[in-house]
């Protein structure tokens, strides 16, 4: 019997790219700056919300439309909405590729996650830049006086 | 620490005996594996409120009425509750996330990534005594 020499590596490696985007690496940056600023951008919204004023009970219609009013929040939540949404399916999608072995399954598991994503990120910035305070009756919003002359 | 065969070269022979128990806390890693564990289950549990969150506020573009009946549920007890475990889970998965970007980019951190998960365990517990008793009287009216 006969031992036949196996070149080195012995193993064939993979496919490695050395092309084009490197989108792990990107996404593995991509938690840890967008992570920072959520920490800033998440704790501020939860003490203005939550914390400040009459707390959880301040919160209505009347509420959101006080606060967009106010261009700082329209950006503040326009940021909230992109980065920690992002974040939060860049997460899933590292849970989703541990822990879901099944090859159809994970890739139809993912395409849901991301079309959940994108779905929600239209939505999400539309009702931020359509929002119209006097939409419905604004009496039930407390808004009368804003309202009137529309 | 665990009973490991340390200086096992001096021995003539070592006899391997399986330990009483598994090594460490239940999934062996300590600090290190339970700051994992956390910041996965934190994680989840934040995304899929986020997606609820989102949903509850776009009814703000259908009517005052429809936005108000949702967002006073939040307002009700065990709601309350609720944000409460809510604002624990952020706040660790915060502090955890900070400690997990010094380990990844600062060698100290790396070194004393078992400190730091103690660290972030002592600023959550500051953190939640500072946020719990003003949330819980707003919840409950105290």
């Amino acid at each position: 019997m006969t031992t036949e020499p196996v070149e080195w590596p012995r193993t064939a490696r993979a496919a490695t790219r050395n092309r084009g985007i490197n989108w792990e690496k990107w996404g593995w940056v991509y938690m840890r700056v967008s992570g920072v600023a959520l920490v800033v951008l998440i704790f501020g919204h939860l003490f203005v919300n939550l914390v400040a004023g009459e707390g959880v009970n301040a919160i209505d219609f009347a509420f959101v439309a006080g606060k967009w009013a106010d261009p700082f929040y329209i950006v503040w939540d326009t940021l909230l909405l992109w980065l920690a949404l992002i974040h939060g399916a860049n997460g899933m999608r590292t849970l989703v590729n541990d822990y879901v072995y099944r090859p159809k399954v994970r890739k139809w598991t993912l395409r849901a996650l991301f079309a959940s994503t994108a779905v929600l990120l239209l939505l999400g910035t539309l009702v931020i830049y359509t929002f119209d305070p006097c939409i419905g009756d604004p009496q039930s919003s407390g808004l009368q006086e804003l309202c009137a002359g529309r | 620490m665990a009973s490991s065969p340390s200086g096992a070269a001096t021995t003539p022979a070592p006899t391997i005996t399986a330990p009483k128990r598994p090594a460490g806390t239940l999934y062996r890693g300590r600090e290190g594996m339970w700051s994992w564990v956390l910041h996965r289950i934190t994680g989840v549990a934040i995304y899929f409120f986020l997606l609820v969150h989102l949903l509850d506020t776009a009814l703000v573009r259908v009517s005052p009425e429809a936005y108000d009946a949702v967002i006073n549920t939040y307002k009700t007890p065990i709601m309350g509750l609720g944000e409460a475990g809510l604002v624990a889970a952020i706040v660790f998965h915060a502090f955890n996330g900070l400690r997990i970007i010094l380990i990844d980019f600062w060698s100290f951190g790396t070194k004393h990534h078992r400190a730091m998960f103690w660290v972030v365990i002592a600023l959550w517990a500051v953190t939640m005594a500072a946020f719990l008793p003003r949330h819980l009287m707003h919840v409950f009216g105290g």
